[in-house]
């Protein structure tokens, strides 16, 4: 019934692809990680798994790529790929899967993932699942495309079954790093398509980098110290820094603090930030929306302080103290101060979720 | 200038909750609103309608019980609103979906600037607003949290993730927009008058659009979900501390020290 619009018969559709995302010499961590996951789904599928890589002279990291366990690495070499754009990549990506027919395409998550595979699956007219969190194969050979639903509540198993190929997308650190090895050797493969500057459409006129000014990042924390609008204003998270200090941690926040302009859209935890699953989350001032408890409800002790005892965080919580914030933190802080300097002088805090 | 603004209507994420007895997710009786994001891009093609004298033109595919949704971005300043709305749209996948919409964008003709949200709070997928940016091949910036318009050119700002992006291109384009980046206004009372006196919501069928039925519905959505299995979280502690903050922090720190999360 849906002939008109399938691609081909499914069977001529062959190998898993991995479209990785690179920035400045230098693979970002989503497409390293979606190549260990790949490799795992191609070995089920007992085929070939392929990097594609899209930019301007990129041969040495199409090299370097294959240390992580690729076989193979497609090469699309141009001035007019330097950056990431969304119409020359989508029609570049969409040529070489109508010309190699790969049956299982990989995307990162990341803003510029969406962006391509969005479009592109409106192009191919094909499947694509957003935001996995595990994938299987199902009797059929099909991908089962497992994400979550509704904030986490649930677990939809997605399947593509008569369009090929079957694409997917995940977040970054749902998948753990392959190590690289550098003796492991594969193909580069350099194509050539048909692409000119009139396919580039818009311009990167400006770009300013976040700075990160030091500290701790949240994704490798073992201790992460949240923040949200409880907190009111960009001073108090000077007071939130002094406790993740103390707990050997990393401080993060909720959407809403940061588009409050508090803190760095780079300490953004949620289902439009990072995940994080720390061994302590400490959620300060922080109601506990879907798309917040989607990039941490998998921490592995999750301890709420919060005002309003009906706050929604509060039922996942392990530990929670229903309090005014300018009144607990402080207090907290004091007495692991105590706990640090040791009462009898002999006791000193060490944060064990260190080791 | 004309703008249309895709907007979806979505149950009150905050409101949906797990039965626990049936372990389904319990929607009926769940109130429901203009996608979170749908009603910032709203609020941002109302304020180039203030700065451009645009119209605004409101678009939404779903059932009829999206007028309400629909009507509210009239009241809000929006000049006028399409559903389209047709039972064999029902169950349609992002695939169908962009398809659906992008002809009817076209047969509303004559756009200038396409708004979309960044994500709706049910799907929470994006993939619509770049797919109709592909359906018909016009320029796209994703996560815009402000948009210029200046001689027939758009300028915006996207946010990715290690830094802030200002992008240039020409209209017509696509543009999705950030929630949070504005305020959404409260409608007007000019406004609830016009929805009052009717007429503001156009109904139209895939007929009345030219969409091919072979392309939409749920057996025409590439994707299906073969089943839904409920997360059942580890169970926690939850032991709630409330009283004096020298109490309830000296517990909290006891009972981290016991688990051995942190210690002493
Ligand atoms: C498409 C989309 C994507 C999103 N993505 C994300 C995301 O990635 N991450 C994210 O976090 N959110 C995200 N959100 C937003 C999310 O829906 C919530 O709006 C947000 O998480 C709320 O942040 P908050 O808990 O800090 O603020 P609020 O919900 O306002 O909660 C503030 C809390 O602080 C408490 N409080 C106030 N004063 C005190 C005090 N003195 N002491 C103690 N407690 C106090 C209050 O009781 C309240 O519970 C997204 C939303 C949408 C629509
Ligand atoms: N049924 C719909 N009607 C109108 N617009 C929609 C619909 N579904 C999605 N959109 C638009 O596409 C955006 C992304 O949706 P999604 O891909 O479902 O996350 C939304 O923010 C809306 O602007």
């Amino acid at each position: 019934m849906t002939d008109v619009h399938v691609l081909e018969d499914k069977s001529h559709f062959h190998g898993v692809w991995v479209f990785l995302e690179h920035r400045r010499q230098g693979l970002r961590d989503v497409s390293v990680q979606l190549i260990g996951e790949g490799r795992r789904i191609s070995d089920l599928r007992n085929t070939v798994l392929t990097g594609v890589l899209l930019g301007n002279r990129v041969d040495v990291l199409a090299t370097y790529a294959l240390g992580y366990g690729l076989d193979r690495v497609i090469v699309v070499d141009d001035p007019l790929l330097e950056i990431y754009r969304s119409r020359p990549y989508a029609q570049v990506m969409a040529q070489l899967i109508r010309r190699h027919k790969p049956e299982i395409v990989l995307y990162g998550a990341s803003k510029n993932g969406r962006d391509l595979g969005g479009r592109l699956h409106a192009i191919l007219e094909t499947g694509l699942a957003a935001d996995c969190v595990k994938f299987d194969i199902d009797a059929e050979g099909n991908l089962d495309m497992i994400r979550p639903s509704f904030g986490g509540k649930s677990l939809a198993h997605i399947l593509c079954k008569k369009h090929r190929p079957q694409m997917a997308s995940v977040r970054r650190n749902v998948f753990i790093a392959p190590p690289h090895d550098p003796s492991r050797t594969g193909e580069v493969v350099h194509e050539s398509v048909e692409l000119g500057p009139s396919d580039v459409d818009a311009t990167l006129v400006d770009f300013q980098e976040f700075v990160r000014e030091g500290g701790l990042r949240p994704e490798e924390a073992d201790v992460v110290v949240s923040g949200g609008y409880g907190l009111r204003d960009p001073k108090a998270f000077a007071m939130l820094q002094e406790l993740a200090d103390l707990l050997g941690g990393a401080i993060a926040a909720s959407r809403k603090a940061v588009d409050s302009g508090w803190v760095p859209k780079m300490l953004q935890v949620g289902q439009t930030g990072m995940t994080v699953r720390p061994k302590l989350y400490l959620a300060v001032g922080i109601s506990g929306a879907v798309q917040h408890l989607a990039g941490m409800q998998e921490s592995k002790k999750i301890v709420v302080i919060n005002i309003d005892p009906k706050a929604p965080l509060f039922e996942i919580a392990d530990y929670g103290i229903v309090g005014d914030l300018f009144e607990v933190v402080p207090e907290m802080i004091g007495q692991l101060k105590v706990l640090k300097a040791g009462a009898s002088g002999a006791r000193t805090a060490v944060p064990a979720a260190a080791h | 200038m004309r703008v249309i603004v895709c907007i979806k209507q979505v149950p009150r994420a905050q409101e949906l909750q797990v039965d626990p007895v049936t372990q389904t997710l319990k929607r009926v009786g769940v109130p429901s609103e203009i996608n979170p994001p749908d009603a910032n891009a709203l609020e941002m093609a109302l304020r180039l309608k203030d700065q451009h004298a645009a119209e605004v033109v409101v678009l939404s595919m779903g059932p009829t019980s999206f007028d309400e949704s629909l009507e509210r971005a009239v009241a809000m300043g929006a000049d006028r609103s399409v559903l389209l709305t047709d039972r064999i749209l029902g169950g349609s996948d992002t695939v169908p979906t962009a398809y659906a919409l992008s002809e009817t964008i076209q047969k509303i003709g004559g756009y200038d600037l396409l708004l979309c949200g960044e994500e709706t709070t049910d799907a929470s997928t994006g993939h619509v607003g770049p797919g109709i940016a592909g359906h018909l091949d016009l320029p796209q910036i994703t996560y815009a949290s402000e948009i210029r318009i200046e001689d027939g050119k758009v300028r915006a700002r996207r946010t990715a993730e290690d830094g802030t992006e200002w992008w240039e291109t020409t209209l017509p384009c696509l543009c999705t927009v950030n929630f949070g980046c504005n305020r959404p206004r409260e409608p007007t009372l000019t406004g609830k008058i016009r929805v009052e006196r009717g007429g503001v919501v156009t109904h139209w069928s895939c007929a009345d659009v030219g969409i091919d039925p072979k392309k939409v519905g749920l057996f025409n959505s590439p994707t299906i979900v073969a089943k839904v299995d409920t997360v059942r979280l580890p169970t926690r502690a939850g032991r709630i501390f409330s009283g004096e903050p020298k109490e309830t922090v000296r517990q909290l720190l006891d009972s981290l020290i016991a688990d051995g999360v942190i210690s002493p």
